[in-house]
């Protein structure tokens, strides 16, 4: 299994780890049986653009690699355009990742969307195309992947 | 890392590779490979050769034999040469399976074997035989009420490994053998990682079969042996020519052979002392991480335990990423972590110990060998402090974890 030089940067220098103090929206999906949990903290203004953007991640190289390039890719857009984040852009992104690894990258895209969720429904409003995030993102599973549980 | 600049100053400071997955394999001894050079230059030879060319290799794989015989306590004509660990394990399971599948379709095994033993008994169990998976204790220590509460009229094999390749842990051998044999029943051991470590003896053991492996020694791969009592005639691993008393057909691998023996005789002069020297110094690796690293805790048992085998979990982390930044530091480790393994379970022996998953996925394995130093482990320590931390700053457990003991 090879990792592509943009995940090892990104896995080596994390973009954007940390916590927003009072963020608009905070998003926790994954669960640590299945080792692997990302944490989004949005930071949205008025005109609904995503200001600042934090995560933290426990989990292996395409973990935290995803989580990095995902906050990366959102930072400084509108929700709209976050809300077309998918796994596949953040792979894209990062080169590929190993098929092994593809999990990882829904993990990103959940976390993006479980934290929009927070948001909206901390300011009380809808966002089209919006879900409730499942309890357990392992549990329901899309996106064509083969899964065990895990 | 690439590097074809000899001795810049940047090569003079970047760490040189601090090797601590001697489990998974080790290093080569420069003995060991002088002993070979012969039989992949020179003395070419096939063994079962009538002329000169082949009598002398035939004499020096015999001599290797013997060696590695006398190492166990084993008779010469009871070894027999296999690729390795894995190809004997299969052997030794199937061969007894498939033979004694008349007077019984049993096994017992144990929850904490090698992929080597576990993938073969689940192989049988897919074609109509029926396994007990024995558990262990905390500490991985099999429960031997268990195994005893397991046996049927139609047990036929019992295989259980002799000391753990994750954790460490040494099973109590004697006494698995002991209630074999007095019930009849045929007792193999996975010995890959306790044969030319830990003394070992066939017949005090009560052991009828045996596996070992060349290249967890310092000796060659792909060349490994099964032990095999006079009294056990298993069905043949290869049908072919006359080779391993007709059990094991192929050209002998003769430079595999050489290099075995004399790694087994290099381990039999120097086993007493080198334990004693890796046993205090993984004990000293242990002891500073556990007292310098928050919530971290050792695997296996600290006793009952392979001289080299420091196994230790840091919550909050996972292993994976661990592993990737001790390896940027030029640190070699292992993980029982899911992700590094392929699929998504963590290790199956942690989990059999009692790990819940999130612990299991962070554990670290450092296995030591003779030519570990202190001051690599010194350096080990410090790299692991600085990754524990980072990650722990990167994860969401250890910030729930740290505002929970707030408040």
């Amino acid at each position: 299994m090879q990792y592509s030089a943009k995940v090892m940067d990104h896995f080596t220098n994390p973009r954007n780890v940390g916590e927003i103090e009072n963020a608009s929206g905070v998003g926790t999906v994954g669960n640590a049986k299945c080792g692997d949990i990302m944490r989004v903290y949005l930071e949205i203004d008025d005109a609904g653009v995503i200001n600042d953007v934090k995560f933290k991640t426990f989990g292996c190289g395409a973990a935290v690699a995803t989580s990095s390039m995902a906050t990366e890719l959102i930072k400084g857009k509108h929700i709209d355009e976050a809300l077309k984040l998918t796994n596949r852009s953040v792979m894209e992104a990062l080169d590929g990742l190993p098929a092994i690894k593809v999990h990882c990258s829904v993990l990103a895209e959940e976390a993006v969307r479980a934290a929009l969720w927070d948001y909206a429904e901390k300011k009380g409003i809808k966002i089209d195309g919006l879900e409730k995030p499942a309890e357990d993102i392992h549990d329901s599973h899309h996106h064509d992947l083969e899964e065990d549980g895990c | 890392m690439k590097c074809d600049v000899k001795d810049t100053d940047a090569v003079k400071q970047m760490p040189k590779t601090i090797y601590l997955d001697n489990a998974a394999t080790t290093i080569l001894k420069p003995e060991v490979l002088d002993a070979m050079m012969p039989y992949l230059t020179e003395k070419y030879g096939n063994p079962s050769s009538i002329h000169s060319f082949g009598a002398g290799c035939s004499a020096v794989c015999e001599s290797a034999r013997k060696t590695i015989a006398g190492l166990i306590n084993a008779k010469d004509n009871e070894i027999y040469f296999t690729s390795g660990g894995s190809e004997s394990d299969n052997w030794a399971i199937k061969s007894v399976a498939y033979m004694k599948k008349d007077k019984g379709k049993h096994i017992i095994t144990s929850a904490v074997e090698h992929h080597a033993v576990l993938e073969t008994c689940e192989f049988l169990q897919r074609d109509g035989f029926e396994i007990s998976f024995v558990g262990v204790d905390d500490k991985g220590i099999i429960k031997i009420d268990e195994l005893k509460a397991a046996i049927r009229p139609d047990t036929i094999l019992i295989s259980v490994i002799y000391a753990n390749n994750e954790i460490g842990t040494i099973q109590p051998i004697k006494e698995i053998g002991e209630i074999a044999r007095s019930k009849g029943i045929l007792f193999h051991t996975d010995a890959v990682q306790a044969f030319g470590h830990v003394p070992i003896d066939v017949e005090k053991e009560n052991i009828d079969m045996m596996s070992a492996s060349a290249h967890k020694i310092h000796g060659p791969k792909g060349i490994g042996m099964l032990y095999m009592k006079n009294n056990v005639k298993l069905t043949p691993m290869i049908h072919g020519g006359p080779h391993e008393r007709k059990r094991r057909a192929g050209t002998s691998n003769v430079p595999g052979i050489v290099g075995f023996g004399k790694a087994a005789e290099l381990s039999s002069i120097s086993m007493a002392k080198n334990n004693a020297k890796i046993t205090e110094k993984r004990n000293y690796l242990i002891d500073r991480i556990l007292s310098e690293i928050p919530y971290s805790r050792l695997n296996g048992d600290r006793d009952r335990r392979l001289p080299g085998n420091a196994n230790i979990s840091f919550r909050y982390i996972e292993g994976e990423s661990m592993l990737m930044m001790v390896d940027m530091k030029g640190i070699a480790a292992s993980t029982g972590s899911a992700c590094a393994s392929g699929s998504l379970d963590p290790s199956h022996v942690l989990l059999a110990i009692g790990l819940p998953h999130e612990i299991a996925h962070g554990s670290l394995r450092m296995t030591l060998s003779e030519f570990t130093t202190k001051e690599e482990l010194d350096y080990t320590v410090e790299a692991l402090k600085e990754v524990v931390s980072k990650l722990r700053a990167m994860s969401p457990l250890y910030e729930d974890a740290m505002k929970k003991k707030e408040e």
